[in-house]
């Protein structure tokens, strides 16, 4: 019996190596859009995403034998993509060097003009117009979701990596350092800058039409 | 990291939300945090917020595939099946 992180997962990936199709297959029905999507991060264009996660299931195929259990099969899958994903990206120079995934800006996390002036008398620096509740139906609705999409893309590469893999795809903060090769402070701090923007976005939208 | 004064404004809050919800805050800056959202509703609201954030950020959980690409990906599989 194989000894693996997830037990539970033996059996798949004893099936696997035998060469059972319906096996694949309901791997594949569990991950493909994601991988996709992971892969998506790295690479410019939809085409060349799908193109990277065929190839990343045929070298899990041609890697199962060698598949010792440490993780479950998600994060393999995962860690195989996002590997394949930013050589592709690092091979078409279309992906700036780690450097760039320093945070670069220093923008405030809230229009200032939100907060009460420095020299105000009896509240500096507290809220002048304070952010109100969210209806939560509205919060997951269709065109907020859309919406949240819309912001995450046109954000700066290296934030939109990062929210993309952390909130988008749930990943882990240790996850995310691994796949982007940044360090966990950076990673928080790109995190924070990319969540205030996609929150200012949703609050345009969100508060107005209540 | 940012470190909140003893009495921080809601401008301060605002910089280290992601640093709370990461859960990588030192002890004395969490309880000056949630001392600061006792008393403030707005910041209240505004760490609700990103928290709803993270959630519209969320992926769709039952994307179905399309017929084509469950197709390509067999045919994939027969191949590697056929070499192996």
């Amino acid at each position: 019996m194989l000894a693996v992180a997830r037990p539970e997962e033996a059996p798949l990936v004893s099936a696997l190596r035998a060469g059972d199709e319906a096996a694949f297959l309901s791997l594949v029905q569990r991950h493909h859009s994601s991988m996709v999507r992971v892969a998506r991060v790295f690479v410019n264009s939809p085409a060349i995403a799908e193109e990277v996660a065929q190839e990343a299931w045929l070298g899990a195929l041609e890697g199962i034998g060698k598949f010792e259990g440490r993780s479950s099969i998600r994060s393999w899958l995962l860690a195989i993509v996002s590997n394949r994903a930013r050589t592709r990206a690092e091979r078409e120079a279309r992906s700036s060097p780690f450097s760039a995934l320093e945070p670069d800006d220093d923008e405030p996390s809230v229009d200032p003009d939100r907060f009460l002036p420095a020299d105000h008398p009896r509240w500096p620096g507290h809220w002048a117009s304070p952010p109100e509740q969210w209806p939560e139906e509205r919060v997951l609705a269709q065109e907020t979701m859309e919406l949240a999409r819309a912001a995450i893309d046109a954000l700066p590469q290296a934030q939109r990596k990062v929210i993309a893999l952390r909130d988008v795809e749930g990943w882990s903060s240790e996850e995310v350092c691994e796949a982007l090769g940044v360090s966990e402070v950076n990673q928080r701090v790109l995190l924070h800058r990319a969540r205030s923007k996609v929150r200012a976005a949703l609050e345009a939208h969100v508060g107005r039409q209540r | 990291m940012t470190r909140l004064s003893p009495d921080p404004a809601c401008r301060e809050i605002v910089e280290v939300v992601t640093d709370y919800l990461e859960d990588r805050m030192p002890a004395e800056d969490r309880a000056i945090f949630e001392q600061h959202l006792g008393i403030c509703r707005g910041c209240r609201n505004y760490l609700e917020q990103m928290r709803q954030t993270i959630r519209a950020s969320g992926a769709p959980h039952d994307e179905s595939l399309a017929p084509e690409k469950n197709d390509e990906l067999v045919r994939l599989f027969r191949g590697w099946k056929s070499r192996k």
